[in-house]
């Protein structure tokens, strides 16, 4: 039994260049991708979740973990698709119509990133209609919609309206967030899920589709 | 210490202004519309806005320039409209305050993050002296750095701002952690007074946030790390929605009841930030004169 705590450790500390050298070394020893990524990295990545949590990570440390997560997943994600084995799912991400922040929506897509899910980022002031192509064309499973300001929260919700006169909304989970989006919020306009960080995205995407 | 900022503090706590992104909304500024562009577009409004701050008892007025940085501003095609649209605004708040009041113009963050490798150093700072330097012919009093997330962003445009060789307030946002004592990249009020103070802030401050009753800790500690005067201007709660519109639940007189507790845990400049109007610095100026 090979030792891939390491791997773990690397990811946990942020450090992109021992998690690269490790994950080469660990396939070295002909471990299983799929193995190393749900019983080390993503574990790693739930430690990273919790220090945020409890107040030891704050927003650098989530970065750097999930930088060094991504610079596993290179090199892993390639054999795992070879091997028809797909991403954790896929995720249209942006922040909505009339709203140009992007530093919380691109936290989240780090960390989504970082939790095996490919990303398709439509960036900001992003209207209803590229959400829905977004679902219809890249097939996204998921919807994660951010708002900063108050003003434009509604959005979410039009965007949610636009999913159901697509008759899409039923094959995708929306996800909401943003400094002014609350729980009740999410429950009003019909979310499916509502995290108020970033490491909390993650579990929800993988709770919406059952990946937990 | 400059004179100015003497002759205000001879007579401290000061009372600033409050928010104008919301009060510019309350104009019919739409989502997503860039305040800013309303000093070239709807100056009347701004005006508007910074003259009922004088008349609720604000010392010193802001200015509606927050987001007119080249980095924001190109996101709605204005970058190369910095000059214009600062200068403007300096002056607006300058006609409105009619010698009542001092101008401080305000700077905000660029939107991007210098560790995701969105923005540099370089380009930060080229972008903050460039806003810094029109606010300056604008003939802004001072000039303050606001809602700063991330420290190294908040040196750097505190540095663009001090070559103006006007004096310069440094505030950060502290709404993460599970007290709300941290900035977004964790820094501490200890941490944060240092640095700033070191960097050669004239004034350090604190602004927005999750509210005021949270801040009182903040600048307790604040207080206690550095000697700098403290500036304080937190939101008026976080915004819910209610029937399909924003409001604030903390009234004037809920906001003005912390004031005086942020004067003893060493506030000398006390305002508001998103979701304060006029009405609440009446009160905090009510308040104060009470206590």
């Amino acid at each position: 039994m090979q030792d891939y705590q390491p791997l773990h450790d690397a990811i946990l500390s942020g450090d992109a260049a021992a998690a690269r050298q490790l994950t080469e070394q660990a396939l070295a020893t002909g471990v299983d991708p799929l193995v190393l990524v749900n019983e080390h990295m993503i574990p790693a990545m739930a430690e990273v979740g919790r220090r945020y949590e409890c107040n030891e990570y704050f927003v650098p440390e989530l970065l750097l973990s999930a930088r060094a997560m991504k610079a596993s997943l290179e090199l892993l994600r390639p054999l795992l698709v070879a091997s028809g084995r797909e991403p954790a799912g896929r995720v249209a991400i942006g922040t909505v119509k009339g709203d140009l922040h992007d530093i919380g929506k691109n936290l989240v897509a780090a960390m989504l990133e970082g939790g095996g899910f490919e990303v398709v980022d439509l960036g900001v002031n992003v209207t209803p209609e590229r959400f829905v192509e977004a679902v219809q064309e890249k097939k996204a499973q998921i919807v994660a919609m951010s708002a900063l300001l108050t003003t434009t929260m509604p959005s979410m919700k039009t965007t949610i309206e636009a999913l159901e006169a697509a008759g899409v909304r039923r094959q995708v989970k929306v996800l909401v967030g943003g400094a002014p989006v609350t729980q009740r919020f999410a429950d009003e306009i019909g979310a499916d899920g509502y995290s108020e960080n970033a490491p909390g995205a993650v579990t929800l995407a993988r709770q919406a589709l059952h990946l937990v | 210490m400059s004179d100015l900022l003497a002759q205000l503090l001879a007579e401290a706590p000061v009372v600033t202004d409050g928010a104008w992104g919301t009060e510019l909304q309350a104009r019919g500024l739409a989502p997503g519309e860039l305040p800013d562009l309303w000093n070239l577009t709807h100056p009347d409004h701004v005006a508007a806005v910074a003259r009922a701050y004088v008349a609720a008892g604000s010392r010193v007025i802001l200015t509606n320039t927050f987001g007119a940085n080249r980095l924001r501003l190109a996101g709605h095609d204005l970058a190369d409209r910095v000059a214009e649209i600062n200068q403007h605004g300096v002056e607006l708040s300058r006609d409105a305050a009619g010698g009542r009041a001092c101008v401080f113009a305000s700077l905000g963050p660029s939107g991007k993050m210098l560790m995701t490798g969105e923005t540099t150093a370089a380009e930060l700072t080229e972008a903050f002296t460039e806003q810094a330097r029109a606010l300056a012919a604008g003939g802004a009093d001072a000039l303050v750095i606001e809602t700063m997330s991330d420290l190294e962003e908040a040196k750097l445009a505190l540095a663009a701002a001090r070559a103006t060789g006007l004096p310069v307030v440094a505030c950060m946002v502290f709404d993460a952690g599970q007290d709300k004592d941290r900035t977004m990249m964790g820094a501490t009020p200890e941490q944060v007074a240092r640095e700033l103070t070191a960097a050669g802030a004239d004034v350090i401050g604190v602004n927005c946030g999750s509210g005021i009753a949270g801040y009182v800790s903040v600048c307790r500690r604040l207080r206690a790390a550095t000697d700098r005067p403290l500036w304080i201007k937190p939101n008026a709660g976080l915004p819910a929605l209610e029937g399909g519109r924003v409001v604030y639940r903390t009234t004037p007189e809920d906001f003005a009841r912390h004031a005086p507790d942020l004067v003893a845990a060493g506030a000398s400049f006390l305002g508001g930030c998103c979701g304060t109007h006029p009405d609440f610095i009446r009160a905090v100026c009510a308040r104060l004169e009470h206590s």
